[in-house]
């Protein structure tokens, strides 16, 4: 039940945005999140943003993972 | 997906696995505490990649599965108010009361609804001034913020016809009950990725400080899952215990301050009933009294005082819940009890041991 998809931010309107993932848009409440804008993408439960993606994290974990991979 | 699919990479889930087995070959039980691990887990086949004599056990992190029955009966017994509609998520429709689901009172003419968002019911409400509309408050902390912003929406739309019947619970303190009871011995913890973007890993502290047991805060795809069995591992080869983030993409250290802010609004903590474990004091929360007529205890407390006692069921899951056993030890597992006939809310429950178990094996 705790479920949260990442999808990312296409419209911003006040506490509401437009959210999209694999083609599929949704409007999420975003009243939790201080700084979101257009690009980011969040994870998205029960009709509300619940967090904010650090993306360059994600990256970075990927990175180092595919070079852990690369060394076996 | 992106942010998603990358975290699936079989050859990255395969090079930890890797990893994995070169840390030690000691015997562990860790438990995937939340019931969206359980299902990934069960999913994509994890346990097949552990070493011999690592194992995976269930927690109490399903909220379908953790909800009380009382709860479910009185909620049920609401449907019964003519000119009612039941609002719910998806995952408690057919969860069995000790007499009917609501997916059966919906068969047998009551007013069911089934939502994506409690915010879509507080938009029933507004469109059907006649009817009350109740909502099933169901959920941990991931899942209250979204109904904190329910309740305070239909405040400021002036609505009298829309209430929660909530029965949320924190995780924080049933852990720690869970611990504290000594009954369940387990090496380490995944602990709940979503639920820490909104109380951040700090909550956590207290489990690594007094009771020394190694937790990861861990996402939901395999390669996050896998980091969070390697961590583990790791720190109980090191003889180590700490709260490590292992979902630093999502999760910080501090709770999110808008989440605490609008939810320290409308709830304060109260005791809470779960199955399985009882009533663990200061591990739920109830609507403030300033929103009291938004809470469908008060507004509805003639009907739920009469609910008749539970009656005690045959179903196993409390102890599933525990972690004190496999659902595959439990009698009617499988023979009585399956998806399609389920008799408990942990065979319910996509998310639930005895789901995941049933439909993938390997328990
Ligand atoms: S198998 Fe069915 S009856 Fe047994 S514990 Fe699981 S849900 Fe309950």
């Amino acid at each position: 039940m705790c479920l949260a998809i990442p999808m990312r931010v296409t419209q911003i309107e006040g506490a509401t945005a437009i959210v999209e993932v694999s083609g599929i848009t949704r409007k999420v409440r975003i009243d939790l999140l201080s700084d979101v804008e257009l690009g980011d993408f969040v994870l998205v439960h029960a009709g509300l943003a619940i967090a904010k993606i650090d993306t360059h994290e994600a990256e970075e974990t990927l990175a180092l993972l595919k070079g852990l991979t690369n060394e076996i | 997906m992106k942010y998603s699919h990358e975290f699936r990479d079989w050859e990255i889930v395969q090079s930890i696995a890797e990893r994995i087995r070169g840390i030690s070959n000691r015997p562990a039980t860790i438990m995937e505490v939340c019931g969206t691990h359980t299902m990934s887990a069960a999913r994509f086949g994890l346990k097949s990649l552990f070493p011999d004599g690592v194992r995976l056990v269930a927690g109490p992190g399903c909220p379908v599965c953790v909800t009380a029955q009382q709860d479910i009966d009185a909620f049920l017994a609401l449907g019964n108010i003519p000119g009612t509609a039941l609002v719910s998520f998806g995952d408690m429709l057919r969860v069995p009361g000790s007499s009917a689901s609501l997916e059966q009172q919906r068969a047998a003419g009551v007013d069911v609804r089934i939502v994506y968002s409690p915010l879509d019911a507080v938009d029933i409400a507004a469109r059907e001034p006649e009817k009350q509309v109740v909502f099933f408050g169901v959920g941990f902390e991931t899942t209250t913020p979204a109904i904190a912003l329910a309740i305070k929406t239909a405040a400021e739309r002036d609505l009298t016809n829309f209430s929660v019947y909530c029965v949320h619970k924190t995780m924080p303190a049933a852990l720690r009950a869970l611990l504290a009871s000594g009954e369940v011995m387990v090496s380490g913890l995944l602990l709940p990725g979503h639920v820490t973007t909104i109380i951040g890993t700090r909550a956590y502290d207290f489990i690594a400080e007094e009771f020394h047991v190694p937790c990861a805060v861990t996402g939901f795809e395999p390669v996050d899952m896998m980091l969070g069995i390697e961590s583990v591992l790791k720190q109980l080869a090191d003889g180590d215990s700490k709260i490590d983030n292992m979902y630093a993409r999502a999760v910080s250290s501090d709770a999110n301050p808008l989440a605490k802010k609008l939810l320290d609004t409308i709830f304060e903590p109260c005791d809470a009933e779960w199955r399985g474990l009882g009533v663990i004091p200061a591990s739920g929360v109830r609507i403030r009294s300033e929103y009291s007529l938004f809470d469908a205890a008060e507004r509805f407390a003639d009907i739920i005082k009469a609910v008749p006692v539970a009656p005690v069921s045959k179903c196993l899951c409390g102890d599933v819940l525990r972690g004190a056993i496999q659902p595959a030890q439990c009698p009617l597992f499988g023979v009585d009890c399956t998806t399609s006939n389920p008799i408990g809310p942990c065979m319910v429950s996509s998310e639930g041991a005895c789901a995941a178990a049933y439909r993938y094996g390997g328990s």
